[in-house]
């Protein structure tokens, strides 16, 4: 069902505005990457580099019973054949993941999803590491599977981790949150209660840019260069140096370009140890890149909970107790990437943007035969589940209450004066002013009138639906004494040069995937330094060349990294106006700053600027008593607490009765993520994420048949939105800056993907309520719609 | 990235060359023209050959739509793209356009030929649809001379078609039947370039009373062969087009049809797509029908 | 077997096999990394170049196909220093993010302003509906198009003039 739209725009709106400082601002990276002049992992050419497949199993269970590598091994171009034993030998069969369980490197006893690694072939080009693939004769025993997420711990399941010690059936953790006595003396008193079993399916972050790596291990010197898609080199590179038993100083890891993350780029990958291990054992480089459906069926999935949700009111609508209980599946091998205290993400926060009496979440995570991962795509931590739950819940009780879904929300904010908020999860909201973001998004909607166009349509017999989703999300981890992912503190450095002529270069531990850090982080140290971001280089990705940091992912660039910037480049201006002072021979108390240079109090006439400055710090002659030369700053960053952005969606779908298409004619987000630094980078952030909700919303989902085969495995099969399914945009914002953020912003990145879902589904759902249809899962193909019109809507699993 | 399987390419330049090739190397080749849903197969291993010979040099020869006072002609290397943009074929059978519309996306259409298409005899492939709706007949070739099938016998079973070793389909012939004709294709797709969870096409031939003279019916994906509707084209006939006719022909689609419940959609879905198609296929091929006669008149 | 083909106007004969995707041949064997793939199935676009004048999907082209013919990939857009048009639009409206679909969408959208000067949102949306893009959510890539048929036909306006 698409229709085209005869727009012709012509006017646009002025990119190209050279602030020194915050503003809109043409992105610093494009010129290398309009011109086919990325460089991107499988663009690193080393001379002698051999290429690495990797043979997976066909089955989702299954015992190992042989493995015969002898015709492979004679296979045209061959160099190496790498089994599970052989890692076994060498102490690397196993490797720790970022939840503290271990996975297979290579499967030696059974293989415990479809797509595991099995075996691997080095050889002197890729086709002949495929070809050899073929020629690989394992002999599996095949096991049942535990493919049902809800009977996975059944008495009679199988055991999927007989690898653990003592490990009986295929539980991984439980995880409470909140005050269960007190929610369940709120909800006894209650007026109203509704209840809705609500699933977030399996999904893919699917990133265009697969998985890879190049590895080039130097025997000579014993150093180790990997040029990998990962969206945190530093804490790869530690974990390297655990895993492998390298020496940290002898490895590099070097993240060039990204074609995008979304946090598929989290883990580390079976894949990128095997390209370690067969450099090692051929001597050259070896790259490996994953295909396609690798990528889709073995590599960090998304959510895959399973939720029941209640909520509890008053008659009135005043919200009062939110609780739930979760089922989680996370694959064989618990790799889901959180800090280690928070085995559920971050998603404590599902109470949402309300104001409640009481809350209480209780969540069991199990095993099942489906890849690892967890946390992923664009997810915040969980809070894209989180948020869905809540946004879903309330739409359900104002249909219930017979009440606007936008009246009962704004009944219910978390008011500005109750900042900063506690929830009863315990998160602290920094700050926020709901009321308004969620005005103007009526009001951009024309919330009234589409009300109205939608009761005239339903006359008629057409199927007009208007969905709203408020979220506040949890961002930047974090404060370091409850943070650490393995042990490592979530803080990140940053390290500031400014160069004799003025011109400067920062260098950051976070990664780029396309957010445009070498453009954003310029503007911060330009704010800072009056500097023009032409004149600031951002080095990124390169653990040599960069402090160390834990990387960008849950939209933590800006709220951690982004406050180091601000910070180092305040130190730095702070020596410059030492420095200041002496030129001027003044006192230091006696300058003002004026951006980009030091003035005296009262005679604008007698300035320098910090182009002056750091010549001066470079120059001849003496500095003030004890000034070390040069005009540099180092710092590492640890936030005292998450920062908490929020929005307003609204979503307007319209459903053909006929054949159950849907169509999302409109979608308006107003946004408040604190201080905007470059508006335009902020706007193809949200349009990205809002694109992911409609592929959640609407078509993506990574499904398995009984026997664990995985039916996403291609992109034929695993559908991202194209655009014709997206309609052009609406973005709105406020500002509520963050009070302990150096430059109050929030961070961005993942707003648009944790919002839209429920805001797509609300609108579809609403459209459906001539059925009485009250909730209908992702993802809502038109089969799946047209059963819910029929009132036969199923769970996706 | 996924890659193929070690073969040898081969480059006909002439269509009786490529017999010729297909002859000598035998069933151990394979044409390839746009390649797209070959090639794919055989990066996923799917599908091996030992020889693949491009056609796409035949295009000069093969390439072209001739559209005549009895009959459409064309040829069997016609890209998509010249499908949807000849202005002459969407006069005589507007059917064509709406389908190309949805077919793939652009950039694949820029490849992707007809005679691929029907060759590849996917069930749900839409071409395969829009040519049993207009009762075309395909011209096989081969060093003993040509043959002509209908699709039904051009259609041996999914992905499986009447073009034996040593042949060549080399053009699609589609007769234009005399009174005022319509047809129309419509497809319901999980996303844009998706395979048809269910697609229709339908033709409609009116008489000098606005009677319905011959109307045909063809459905994808809702079978093992793309798959026209005798029945309805029976009960169509001799009558006067309205609502409760299209009803009755969606009724008959739905219950004629034999799909499966897949990650598109249940099966019931499916059928009940059937049945709405066909009511708007119809609805359309009439509309335009009619729109030909008012033109005239 | 020999492939001779012309790539961004010059002529490269090499020997490969039969089954070298052209993808492969341009980055593996002639360097030219600007043209990414993303999938195997010929659904993601991100690989696109110009054959004999129009968009394909080099991962579902045989490099042997591209023989005799005249290629053109994204290193053939700029003209030196100087961005083409495509590219320029693509800057000035934050067409590109990761940067990774952008080869393969600038080689789309500058086959449709060559033939469609002035294309409406509709025809843009069809036209890259082929070509999948994870970052921009299209509507910057839509108004990067627009912006360039703006800014040509004043440019050729301009020439008109003078």
């Amino acid at each position: 069902m698409t229709t085209v739209s005869e727009k012709k725009l012509t006017e646009f709106e002025d990119n190209d505005q050279k602030p020194v400082g915050f503003g809109r601002m043409l992105r610093k990276e494009d010129a290398r990457l309009l011109r086919g002049r990325g460089r991107f992992v499988d663009d690193v050419q080393l001379p002698g580099m051999l290429h690495l497949a990797i043979l997976r199993s066909p089955f989702a269970h299954a015992k190992i019973v042989s493995i015969d590598t002898s015709a492979a091994e004679a296979s045209p171009g061959v160099k190496a054949v790498v089994t599970g034993e052989t890692l076994k030998g060498l102490g690397l069969a196993w490797m720790p993941t970022l939840s503290n369980d271990v996975q297979a490197v290579l499967a030696t006893d059974k293989v415990r999803f479809q797509g595991q690694e099995v075996a691997f072939v080095v050889a002197e080009d890729r086709y002949q590491a495929r070809d050899a693939l073929e020629l690989i004769d394992v002999e599996y025993e095949v096991l049942d599977p535990v493919i049902d997420v809800r009977k996975a711990l059944e008495p009679d399941a199988p055991l999927i981790r007989d690898d653990l010690d003592g490990k009986t059936n295929n539980h991984v953790f439980d995880w409470e949150t909140g005050d269960a006595e007190e929610t369940d003396r709120v909800f006894a008193e209650a007026d109203v209660i509704v209840k809705e079993d609500i699933v977030y399916p399996r999904v893919h972050p699917a990133p265009m840019e697969t998985c890879g790596s190049v590895a080039d291990f130097d025997p000579v010197e014993g150093r180790l260069r990997l040029w990998s898609t990962t969206q945190a080199p530093h804490a790869h590179r530690t974990l390297y140096a655990i895993v492998a038993g390298l020496p940290e100083h002898k490895i590099q890891v070097i993240a060039p370009d990204i074609g995008g993350g979304f946090g598929n780029k989290v883990p580390i990958y079976p894949g990128y140890v095997h390209s370690i291990v067969g450099s090692i054992v051929t001597g050259k480089p070896v790259k490996w890149m994953e295909d396609r459906s690798e990528n889709l069926i073995s590599t960090g999935f998304a959510r895959d909970y399973i939720m029941r949700a209640e909520i509890a009111a008053t008659r009135e609508g005043k919200i009062l107790a939110i609780r739930t209980n979760v089922l989680a599946d996370h694959g064989a091998f618990n790799g889901t990437a959180a800090p280690v205290k928070y085995p559920a993400g971050f998603f404590g926060v599902f109470t949402g943007s309300y104001d409640l009496m009481a809350a209480h979440c209780k969540m069991t995570a199990v095993y099942t035969n489906k890849a690892p991962g967890g946390v992923a795509y664009a997810c915040s931590f969980r809070i894209t589940e989180a948020v869905y739950l809540v946004e879903r819940i309330v739409d359900c009780l104002a249909d219930e209450l017979e009440m606007d879904p936008a009246e009962l929300r704004l009944k219910n904010f978390i008011q500005p004066d109750q900042f900063p908020y506690t929830t009863k999860t315990g998160w602290v909201y920094d700050s926020g002013n709901y009321e308004p973001t969620m005005r103007l998004a009526m009001d951009m909607a024309g919330y009234e009138e589409l009300r109205k166009e939608q009761a005239l349509k339903r006359a008629k017999g057409e199927l007009m639906g208007i969905g709203i989703a408020f979220f506040t999300e949890a961002v930047g981890a974090g404060p370091r004494k409850n943070m650490d992912i393995l042990g490592l503190g979530m803080n990140d450095g940053c390290e500031l040069r400014v160069h004799p002529t003025g011109k400067a270069v920062v260098r950051l531990s976070v990664k780029t995937q396309g957010q445009g850090h070498e453009t954003t982080f310029a503007q911060i140290i330009a704010e800072e330094l009056g500097i023009p971001p032409d004149d600031i280089d951002v080095i990124h990705g390169d653990t040599d060349n960069t402090p160390f940091g834990l990387g960008t992912y849950g939209s933590r660039s800006t709220p951690v990294s982004g406050a180091a910037a601000a910070l180092v480049a305040r130190k730095v201006r702070d020596k410059a106006q030492l420095i200041a002072s002496a030129m001027l021979e003044v006192s230091v108390a006696d300058l003002d700053w004026v951006k980009g240079a030091f003035q005296v109090k009262g005679d604008p006439g007698r300035s320098v600027t910090i182009q002056e400055i750091a010549f001066k710090a470079h120059g001849a002659g003496d500095l003030p008593e004890g000034m070390e030369g040069a005009l540099e700053a180092q710092i590492c960053y640890n936030p005292s607490n998450l920062t908490y952005p929020h929005g307003a969606y609204i979503c307007v779908v319209d459903i053909d009765p006929g054949t159950a298409e849907v169509k999302v004619r409109r979608f308006i987000a107003v946004d408040d993520c604190g201080t905007r630094i470059n508006p335009m980078i902020i706007e193809g952030q949200v349009h990205g994420g809002l694109t992911d909700g409609v592929g959640m919303a609407l078509m993506e989902m990574i499904a398995f048949d009984e026997d664990g085969n995985c039916l996403g495995a291609s992109l034929m099969d695993y559908l991202i939105p194209t655009s014709l399914e997206v309609p052009d945009w609406e973005t709105g914002f406020t500002v509520t800056p963050s009070p302990h953020h150096p430059i109050g912003a929030k961070g961005v990145g993942e707003s648009a993907t944790v919002g839209s879902p429920p805001a797509i589904v609300n609108a579809v759902v609403d459209a459906l309520k001539p059925f009485g249809v009250r909730h209908a899962d992702m993802p809502l193909t038109p089969s799946r719609v047209w059963d819910a019109m029929r009132g036969q809507a199923t769970p996706p699993i | 990235m996924q890659v193929p399987a070690p073969f040898e390419y081969e480059r006909a330049t002439s269509v009786d060359q490529a017999i010729g090739l297909l002859e000598r190397l035998g069933s151990s080749a394979r044409l390839v023209a746009g390649g797209h849903s070959l090639l794919p197969m055989m990066k996923l291993r799917l599908a091996n050959f030992e020889y693949l010979i491009d056609i796409n040099d035949l295009h000069g020869e093969l390439g072209y739509i001739r559209v005549a006072a009895d009959e459409v002609r064309i040829g069997a290397m016609t890209r998509h793209r010249e499908l949807l943009e000849s202005d002459a074929l969407a006069q005589v059978f507007p059917i064509f356009r709406d389908a190309e519309r949805v077919i793939a996306d652009p950039v694949v259409r820029n490849r992707g030929t007809l005679g691929g298409s029907l060759c590849q005899a996917d069930p749900s492939e839409d071409l395969s649809a829009v040519c049993t709706t207009l009762d075309a007949s395909c011209v096989i070739r081969g060093s003993r001379g040509e043959r002509v099938v209908t699709m039904e016998e051009f259609h041996v079973g999914p992905y499986e078609t009447a073009v034996g070793d040593g042949e060549i389909l080399t053009e699609i012939r589609i007769p234009i039947k005399p009174g005022k004709s319509g047809s129309a294709y419509a497809k319901v797709e999980r996303r844009a370039g998706d395979w048809a969870v269910v697609s229709a096409g339908a033709a409609v031939w009116l008489d000098e009373q606005g009677q319905i003279s011959d109307a045909r019916v063809g459905l994808a994906a809702v079978g093992p062969n793309t798959t026209g509707i005798p029945e309805i084209s029976a009960s169509l006939r001799g009558r006067a087009p309205d609502e409760s006719l299209y009803e009755l022909a969606g009724a008959i689609a739905a219950r004629s049809c034999d799909p499966v419940t897949d990650t598109r959609g249940s099966a019931d879905y499916k059928r009940h797509l059937a049945d709405e198609l066909t009511r708007r296929t119809l609805r359309g091929a009439v509309e335009r029908a009619s729109a030909v006669e008012r033109a005239r008149s | 077997m020999q492939v001779t083909m012309t790539v961004n106007g010059v002529e490269y004969t090499r020997e490969i096999e039969g089954r070298m995707l052209l993808v492969h041949f341009l980055r593996d064997v002639l360097g030219l990394t600007g043209t990414h793939w993303g999938c195997d199935t010929s659904n993601c676009g991100v690989c696109v170049v110009w054959m004999d004048g129009e968009p394909v999907k080099s991962c579902t082209v045989l490099a042997a196909m591209a023989g005799g013919r005249e290629v053109r990939t994204v290193e053939g857009l700029a003209n030196g220093a100087e961005l083409d048009p495509i590219q320029e639009g693509f800057r000035q409206c934050h067409g590109l993010q990761c940067g990774f679909c952008t080869p393969g969408m600038l080689m789309t959208c500058r086959a449709l302003l060559d033939k469609n000067p002035d294309p409406t949102e509709g025809e843009i949306r069809e036209a890259i509906s082929g070509q999948i893009c994870r970052c921009t959510g299209y509507s910057s890539i839509i108004r990067s198009v627009r912006w360039t048929a703006v800014h040509e036909a004043k440019a050729k306006e301009e020439v008109a003039q003078a």
